[in-house]
């Protein structure tokens, strides 16, 4: 009986899948055909087939498997330096009026900045070792995490703190058992918002005297015209950036498992 | 015996209009008080002076300070089970057993791990009583926490509320604009009107107390009349 409710539902998602799949495989078939025929030079865009060769002569050497370790250690780092002083930042100037005046105008300030554009700034300050790197990543990625968590503070419903005075709850409860669950969706945001922003700041940042990682490698290629080593790289940044994003779509899942949405 | 809230001489004003103008109230222990007023009248803002959310100058106020609240709205937090709802903040190395009681007695056991935004409506205000009667409380303040709820449930409700008030014996001030629940529920009746107390009724009829019998029936028309809304007879 299930069965028979199921089939078609799935035969008609597999069909939905199917025909969404269809342009993106021509578009692929298209390119390897204008590769193959001489229309489309390897200097200008590698083929398919030869992404795909290169991609595992790559991935035998170990050159691209380092190269990925490297960079994903620096997003770590600065990301990991955005995450605490974003969560420091918010929840002084979200919980403390003071802390709101001396925190928020600052930070209203420099979100305005175009931060890659300070990338010169920080090779002055900081040479062109991995400071730099690590520094442009957190910079970018800590206003997406301060703004968020600093917003879900604000928005929190004044009935459940109200609710929780009425249960002798002391302000260091409130906080905890209130506050901060309370905007803890507003920070899961920010901190999807934040890793995309870590990655992009990662890719401009490694473009700049890198001397290892997967912008090494795009630098290195860029020299001698290898657009299929450039795509590849390019492709595990997506993928590498698919991947943290997926993670905190895991932690999002099973933190906030009581909103009825996550679970229904 | 020392009343469990003592006021004399209670105003409140906001933007210079007095909202409570004067009030005097006093509730023994176990005492079941019913406060009625149309919207605007500082019933809410009378309670939330009693549960301790706002202040105000008086002559004297002394309440006491085990009290809890159920609200309008059940104001559970989301984000934790029905039971760890009902035992947050409770200083008491055995919480969690206590709530499992509490819960028990308001119907809800087979709920406890439920998440709060599952519930139905009545579940939800039953965990929001379960939650204010676990803490013992001396007086419970019960501010319209049926207003929200469909005709049936709210029936159920005033019985359950009643059974918890005969085991527990808290002093109750339930604020109400339904004029059949304060007859149902309440020892004395209070009608509040911009900002003073324009009516106390004593309701001596046992309970369960009946919609068609000729005494609630006058205390109903009474009531309605201070709150504007059968014309004056005569």
């Amino acid at each position: 009986m299930s069965r028979a409710i199921e089939g078609p539902a799935r035969a008609g998602r597999l069909a939905q899948f199917a025909s969404r799949l269809a342009s993106p495989v021509a578009l692929l078939v298209i390119w390897q055909i204008a590769s193959m025929t001489g229309l489309l030079s390897p200097r200008i865009l590698a083929g398919p087939g030869d992404i795909v060769a290169t991609a595992s002569r790559l991935i035998a050497s170990g050159e691209l498997i380092n190269g990925l370790i490297v960079s994903f250690l620096r997003v770590l780092a600065g990301f990991s330096i955005a995450l605490v002083a974003g969560i420091v930042l918010a929840l002084i100037s979200g919980l403390s009026r003071f802390g709101e005046a001396v925190i928020d105008p600052p930070v209203q300030m420099l979100k305005a900045m175009p931060f890659l554009g300070l990338l010169p700034l920080f090779i002055l300050w900081f040479g062109i070792g991995e400071m730099p790197k690590i520094g442009l990543v957190a910079f970018g990625a800590i206003f997406p995490i301060y703004l968020t968590l600093y917003g879900g503070i604000r928005g929190i419903d004044r009935k459940l703190i109200e609710a929780g005075q009425t249960m002798d709850l002391g302000t260091t409860s409130i906080i905890r058992h209130i506050i901060i669950p309370g905007a803890l969706p507003s920070l899961l945001v920010g901190v999807r918002y934040g890793l995309s922003v870590a990655w992009l700041s990662l890719v401009v940042g490694e473009q700049i005297n890198a001397s290892s990682g997967i912008g090494y490698t795009i630098s290195y290629a860029r020299d001698f015209m290898q657009t299929d080593v450039i795509v590849v790289c390019l492709l595990v940044y997506a993928i590498l950036g698919l991947l943290t994003d997926g993670l905190v779509r895991m932690i999002e899942a099973y933190a906030l498992r009581w909103r009825p949405e996550v679970f229904g | 015996m020392i009343p469990l809230v003592d006021i004399r001489q209670l105003t409140r004003s906001f933007g210079g209009a007095a909202v409570l103008d004067g009030i005097d109230l006093t509730t023994a222990p176990g005492e079941f008080v019913a406060l009625l007023g149309r919207s605007g009248s500082g019933k809410t803002t009378l309670l939330r002076i009693l549960a301790g959310l706002d202040t105000a100058p008086a002559e004297k106020l002394q309440l006491t300070t085990r009290r809890s609240v159920v609200f309008q709205e059940p104001r559970l937090l989301p984000w934790k089970s029905v039971i760890d709802n009902v035992a947050l903040g409770l200083r008491h190395p055995d919480a969690r057993t206590l709530a499992t009681q509490a819960l028990d007695e308001v119907g809800l056991s087979h709920r406890l791990d439920a998440w709060p935004l599952t519930l139905s409506g009545g579940e939800a205000q039953r965990s929001a009583l379960a939650r204010a009667l676990v803490r013992e409380p001396e007086l419970l303040l019960l501010d319209e926490p049926f207003a929200s709820l469909d005709a049936l449930t709210r029936l159920r409700m005033h019985e359950l509320v009643l059974a918890l008030w005969r085991k527990h014996r808290p002093a109750v001030l339930l604020v109400t604009h339904d004029v059949w629940e304060a007859v149902a529920l309440a020892d004395r009746i209070l009608v509040l009107d911009q900002g003073h107390f324009i009516r106390e009724i004593n309701v001596d009829i046992d309970r369960p107390r009946r919609r068609d019998d000729r005494r609630t029936g006058r205390i109903e028309a009474a009531l309605l009349e201070d709150l504007g809304v059968l014309p004056t007879q005569d």
